[in-house]
């Protein structure tokens, strides 16, 4: 990339975004103010602390893994074709996004619960999802999903598609257009949706506790966790959420770090 | 709304006699009530509305703990009902009552199971069957703690498949299908309707909890807050809690 004149933002716009830091930053640090110091130890390596955080490790890199495995190619569709119902399948995709977790988790219950739409049909061959941690995982990943296929369908859409045009001249069939020009374009991009889709799907709880519900070791991830200690246990909750918040900031630096073109 | 401009009325010294409930004047009084309440207070709520005019009862449902946190952190309310004793000690250690709270309900445990009962549930012992998906409350929360006095009576360790944080929860997992049995309320049983079969637990075997209700040391309306409580210790009261499956405190 070559370099342009270096643009100077107007300095009143730093007072809104000093205050807009300041309101994300705020509660992270009063958060800090409870931590009881002296158990934090004790409190977050408890059993059920571990485990929780375990599992949501586990579930969330095997559902980021499935966002990749599906999120990727209905990115390049949205991205790089046109078909009828492109818009209406872009909006479907994104809603995820928008609905309340609660109700993602209602309707996964209606699809893929033991009364649900294809949950008889499962269930005769022996699959119960119920209560299970591929509950847990399908819960996390539709979720999660939206967000690598905005952030890569974004991309797809800015780089342009000359150096595949270029390709296609050269006689490159589609798949080796993908493979060599346009996957390794738009990586970076890919690798930074893969983050925030682990980030989200690693917060997950509303679909959660509604379609997987919640027992230690299979479904209790870290927010289950961290709501029911708030019931009895402010401090050891506390401590889980500084935990979660520890592992998220570095997901995301991470993040920063490999997405950032060399 | 109205109640803070009443306050504020009052405070500025405007009506000496503040915003009592008289003729022609109106009132809104705030209650903070346990989830499993939910559907006998707002029944309790509208007659006790009609017996008094020009009153308005505002109602805040949630978990017993969750309430006494929010309490603590300075919400406003009037009036306290809790699910459990051990949570409503937890607010008058807080300073939060204005009086000794009263027990004015009592609730048991039941086997709630789906319409029909599928897995055929036919006592708390055969919850344990592995074969039988049940769900319970987590033990750290009052219905779960319940659950677990159960199991000591009964003389048997469920293993459920799940370990909800409400009793609505369990009781949604229900109806929903997914389970095939949960542990709730006798009063859960009773709201839930034709969503739900009940399979009762014999008395000897059940947990039974007390529920305190009391008035708020906060209150800006006690005299009005006094009259509900009241009202529910009293008949009208206590007929629509028995109706709700609720059992009168001894």
């Amino acid at each position: 990339m070559n370099r342009t004149p270096r643009l100077d933002v107007p300095s009143w716009i730093f007072v809104p975004a000093a205050a807009g830091s300041l309101f994300i930053v705020l509660p992270l640090l009063a958060m800090l103010t409870r931590v009881d110091w002296a158990d934090l130890p004790a409190l977050i390596t408890s059993p059920g602390a571990r485990t929780a955080l375990l599992l949501s490790l586990k579930t969330s890199t095997i559902a980021t893994l499935l966002c990749l495995v599906f999120g990727v190619p209905m990115a390049i569709i949205l991205g790089r074709s046109t078909f009828r119902g492109q818009d209406v399948m872009r909006s479907v995709v994104l809603l995820p996004l928008v609905l309340p977790p609660v109700v993602a988790g209602i309707a996964l219950l209606y699809t893929f619960g033991r009364r649900g739409l294809l949950g008889g049909s499962l269930e005769a061959f022996g699959i119960q999802i119920a209560f299970s941690t591929t509950a847990v995982i399908m819960a996390q990943t539709f979720v999660a999903m939206p967000f690598l296929v905005v952030s890569l369908e974004g991309a797809l859409r800015s780089s342009g598609q000359r150096y595949e045009e270029v390709a296609a001249t050269l006689g490159a069939r589609p798949t080796t257009v993908l493979r060599r020009v346009t996957l390794p374009m738009v990586l970076p991009a890919v690798a930074s949706g893969a983050v925030l889709s682990f980030a989200r799907a690693l917060g997950e709880f509303g679909a959660t506790i509604t379609f997987a519900g919640s027992l230690q070791g299979t479904t209790r991830t870290l927010p289950l966790e961290i709501y029911l200690q708030r019931e009895v246990d402010p401090d050891s909750a506390i401590a889980l959420s500084m935990v979660l918040v520890v592992v998220a900031a570095l997901v995301i630096s991470l993040a920063r770090r490999t997405a950032r073109p060399a | 709304m109205k109640r803070r401009v009443c306050a504020l009325v009052a405070m500025s010294g405007l009506i000496a006699t503040g915003c009592s409930n008289r003729p022609g004047e109106s009132t809104t009084i705030t209650v903070f009530a346990a989830a499993s309440l939910q559907a006998t207070f707002t029944r309790l709520g509208a007659q006790f509305e009609t017996a008094n005019p020009g009153t308005t009862v505002m109602f805040n449902f949630g978990g017993s703990s969750d309430l006494v946190a929010q309490l603590q952190d300075g919400a406003s309310a009037d009036v306290f009902a809790a699910a459990d004793t051990v949570t409503m000690d937890k607010a008058v250690a807080a300073g939060l009552l204005s009086a000794r709270p009263a027990v004015f309900a009592t609730n048991s445990m039941e086997i709630a199971v789906p319409p029909g009962n599928p897995a055929g549930v036919t006592s708390f012992v055969s919850l344990a069957d592995p074969g039988i998906a049940v769900v319970v409350c987590a033990p750290q929360v009052p219905c779960g703690a319940a659950t677990r006095t159960v199991e000591q009576n009964v003389g048997v360790a469920l293993m459920p498949v799940s370990e909800e944080n409400s009793v609505t929860d369990v009781l949604g997992k229900v109806i929903s299908g997914e389970a095939d049995a949960g542990v709730v309320y006798v009063s859960d049983v009773i709201s839930a309707g034709d969503a739900v079969d009940g399979v009762p637990i014999p008395t000897a075997d059940n947990a039974t909890n007390d529920y305190p209700i009391g008035v708020l040391k906060g209150s800006t309306s006690a005299d009005d807050a006094g009259e509900f409580q009241a009202y529910v210790l009293g008949p009208e009261g206590q007929q629509v809690l028995a109706e709700g499956g609720f059992g009168t405190p001894s």
